[in-house]
């Protein structure tokens, strides 16, 4: 191994530690077997330079990182600084109760914005709720909100919707900003080139009262797709597949930025897709770098900025994409033309498989650990081993959830049902991220086509993709769902959850069973 | 949060591994808006049958791990939802230490805050030592955080590595929010300098 040796010898110090390394140091390492270059006077200052100038390439996630630290020393863990904390029932109410125990107070109301998403039902909004519980939880966070003057997208409001929907949606979602939320898939706001991550409720009080977070940085993990995306093959595909390979542990410790060709190429709801379920592969967060289609999304909604601001603001935003040289800790490279269509077998995402694949065998896993795992998805799930998974048939289906719930997603589920029918036995449901979405959905008619087939067609908000609200699967029915978790019981105790995209989802609600979408029809 | 100094318990070994915390905590009981009564919750779905019994075969149900407050689970324990329930539900239950080959990021970090310590083993000292409690009625182990040692009944001695800040933290249950706020004139300074 060679090594580069810059050596100074100005002043008595420099020429002190110059002559220590040159007796001791480098005598040293070639008797290690080490190969020494020196050099010195102008050869050094350049060298120096340019390993100064290597070190100031900053990837995005550097970049915000660095500009959002409120303090930083070498013994403690830094304080960063949140622009946005997205606030929603579950997780909020016991981080309320500690603020008012300790005498505290929001210190940011105006960068705290809370919704209604994961309880509420999606039936009709002018019926009472039913579950006295879920009603107390989405009082208390009125109530909460009421008192420290946080705004509030209450289940009547016309933008309230999944927290992760309308962030976005109302523009309160911009490239460069530190985001969190007392939710796993706050990461999906990444797909602006904005650092989001979901955090726990100690932390969600913690931000409450300080605007801020203890946080250790992150490694960085770049995940990088180039070429083409095949006909039939989505963003869900893209992430299925890359949770596939990489398995739900493997981006842990880390932020995973998605580079390429291939996602430069998705609309930004495609990129949000991606991003969302960066946590199901483990990561802190996943982060898409912005570019024109991020700030044509973002103009005009409204807590964009307007006018000249806006204008500046894009300016700054152009600076965040990481630097050309810059280093990642890790990298992956994946080839879009090897993708296919995605279903998943098991009970986590990462046991997954194309659609022409087969129900894996677990004695063919690599360790003891993992076919024990294997074993028991396929006992919950109900399959045997070799099954074609376009032999397996299903009772619900889903198209909803903070993944896959956006006009995108449910115009391409809606080219897909168009004059045909739902199965018989299957119950189809589609429920919008957001009623802004229900809206723009309905104006063009896509309520009508999903109706026709026999698709219910439900107010917004989370629905079964947790099944909080009344939206569940009974003990054993199986269901093909555009969410993005199929642990064991996540839908309802008993059931059995495969994650597709929404277009692979509307074909098995046809068909009844799965189906290659790139055969259908 | 009550403070972490040593901690002598029984240990019940969780045969599974990216264990995840719709499991740990079903999401029927994340509709309480109190911190408390989770415990009787934990890994419900796997704990009780369909008539609301315990499920004999679930280890947590097996006599001689009754009053276990030491975890020895698989890897990636905890993935999954941010839910802090799980946690919750982990230390109402009884549990003070978690050991593992790796543990979720957010499960990790919601931990700590609520005075679990979630220690990370090679794959091969969790194996040994879940063996262990396995063979052993009554097996417990006793965790010294100065130290950052799990010390076994035969003597052998496992160090663990925790950051300086959470050690910190849980060694003197300390109020991570006082702690920020002592910076204040930090925030009050960025926020100005950043025109928020």
């Amino acid at each position: 191994m060679k090594i580069l040796a810059i050596d100074f010898s100005y002043d008595q110090i420099t020429k002190a530690s110059y002559s220590y390394r040159n007796r001791h140091v480098y005598p040293y390492l070639e008797a290690k077997g080490f190969e020494i270059i020196r050099c010195q006077g102008k050869s050094a200052r350049h060298y120096h330079n340019l390993k100064v100038k290597e070190n100031m390439k900053k990837t995005m996630y550097e970049k915000i990182w660095d500009t959002h630290l409120v303090r930083a020393s070498d013994d403690e863990v830094p304080i960063l600084y949140i622009d946005t904390h997205l606030v929603h029932e579950v997780t909020s109410p016991q981080a309320f109760e500690g603020l008012r125990l300790n005498n505290r107070k929001v210190r940011r109301p105006n960068l705290t914005f809370a919704t209604m998403d994961h309880n509420l039902p999606t039936t009709d909004r002018s019926l009472p709720i039913k579950d006295q519980i879920a009603a107390k939880q989405m009082e208390t966070l009125a109530q909460n909100c009421a008192e420290f003057d946080i705004p509030l997208y209450d289940i009547n409001n016309p933008e309230q919707g999944i927290v992760h929907v309308i962030g976005p949606e109302l523009g309160i979602t911009q490239p460069g900003k530190t985001m969190v939320c007392g939710d796993s898939h706050t990461s999906t706001h990444g797909a602006f080139g904005a650092l989001a991550f979901g955090i726990g409720t100690s932390e969600i009080e913690h931000v409450l009262a300080t605007q801020c977070l203890l946080q250790h940085k992150s490694q960085t993990f770049e995940i990088r797709v180039d070429g083409k995306l095949p006909y039939g093959v989505t963003a869900k595909d893209i992430i299925l597949s890359i949770i596939g390979k990489i398995g739900i542990d493997g981006g842990n410790g880390t932020v995973i930025e998605y580079t390429g060709s291939t996602i430069r190429a998705l609309s930004i709801e495609e990129r949000m897709t991606v991003c969302n379920m960066s946590i199901e592969a483990g990561a802190r967060a996943g982060m898409i770098a912005p570019d024109d289609a991020t700030y044509e999304y973002i103009v005009g909604r409204q807590f964009a900025p307007k006018g000249e601001s806006f204008d500046t603001a894009v300016e700054q935003w152009k600076q965040l994409p990481t630097d050309e040289g810059a280093t990642y800790d890790r990298t992956l490279t994946l080839n879009a033309a090897d993708m296919a269509p995605q279903v998943t077998w098991g009970t986590n995402p990462g046991m997954v498989t194309d659609v022409t694949g087969k129900v894996p065998n677990p004695a063919d896993m690599h360790s003891s650990d993992e076919k024990q795992a294997a074993e028991h998805a396929l006992a919950y799930m109900d399959l045997q081993p070799g099954t074609p998974m376009t032999d397996i048939s299903v009772d619900r289906v889903f198209i909803g959830s903070c993944t896959n719930s956006r006009i995108s997603d449910l115009r391409a589920a809606a080219d897909v049902v168009k004059g045909r029918k739902v199965a018989e036995k299957v119950n189809a449901m589609v429920v919008p991220g957001s009623q802004a979405i229900k809206r723009q959905a309905e104006s063009e008619g896509l309520d009508k086509v999903f109706r026709a087939a026999g698709f219910e067609w439900r107010e917004a908000g989370c629905s079964m993709c947790l099944g909080m609200n009344p939206d569940i699967l009974m003990p054993g029915q199986r269901c093909a769902s555009t969410s993005n978790r199929n642990f064991e019981g996540r839908q309802g105790k008993g059931g059995r959850t495969h994650l597709v995209s929404p277009q692979m989802a509307a074909a098995t609600a046809v068909t009844g069973r799965f189906v290659d979408i790139r055969t259908f029809g | 949060m009550e403070a972490f100094k040593e901690h002598v318990g029984l240990v019940v070994p969780l045969d599974r591994i990216n264990v995840d915390t719709d499991q740990i905590i079903p999401k029927q009981f994340l509709k309480r808006i109190e911190r408390t009564g989770f415990g009787e919750f934990l890994f419900y779905d796997w704990r009780y049958l369909e008539n609301g019994d315990p499920n004999p075969e679930f280890v947590l149900n097996h006599l001689r791990y009754a009053g276990a407050s030491i975890l020895i689970a698989g890897i990636n324990f905890g993935c999954g939802s941010s839910r802090e329930h799980a946690p919750w539900a982990l230390q109402q239950y009884g549990f003070k230490v978690i050991l593992a080959p790796s543990f979720a990021d957010i499960f990790r970090n919601n931990c700590y805050k609520n005075g679990i310590l979630p220690i990370t083993l090679s794959a091969e000292e969790i194996a040994t030592l879940s063996q262990q409690a396995k063979d052993t009625e009554g097996y417990k182990l006793m965790v010294n955080l100065e130290e950052q040692s799990v010390v076994c009944p035969d003597g052998t001695v496992y160090t663990f590595e925790i950051g300086d800040f959470e050690k910190y933290c849980m060694h003197n249950g300390l109020d991570e929010i006082g702690w920020t706020l002592q910076y204040e004139a930090n925030i009050t300074a960025y926020e100005n300098q950043n025109r928020l």
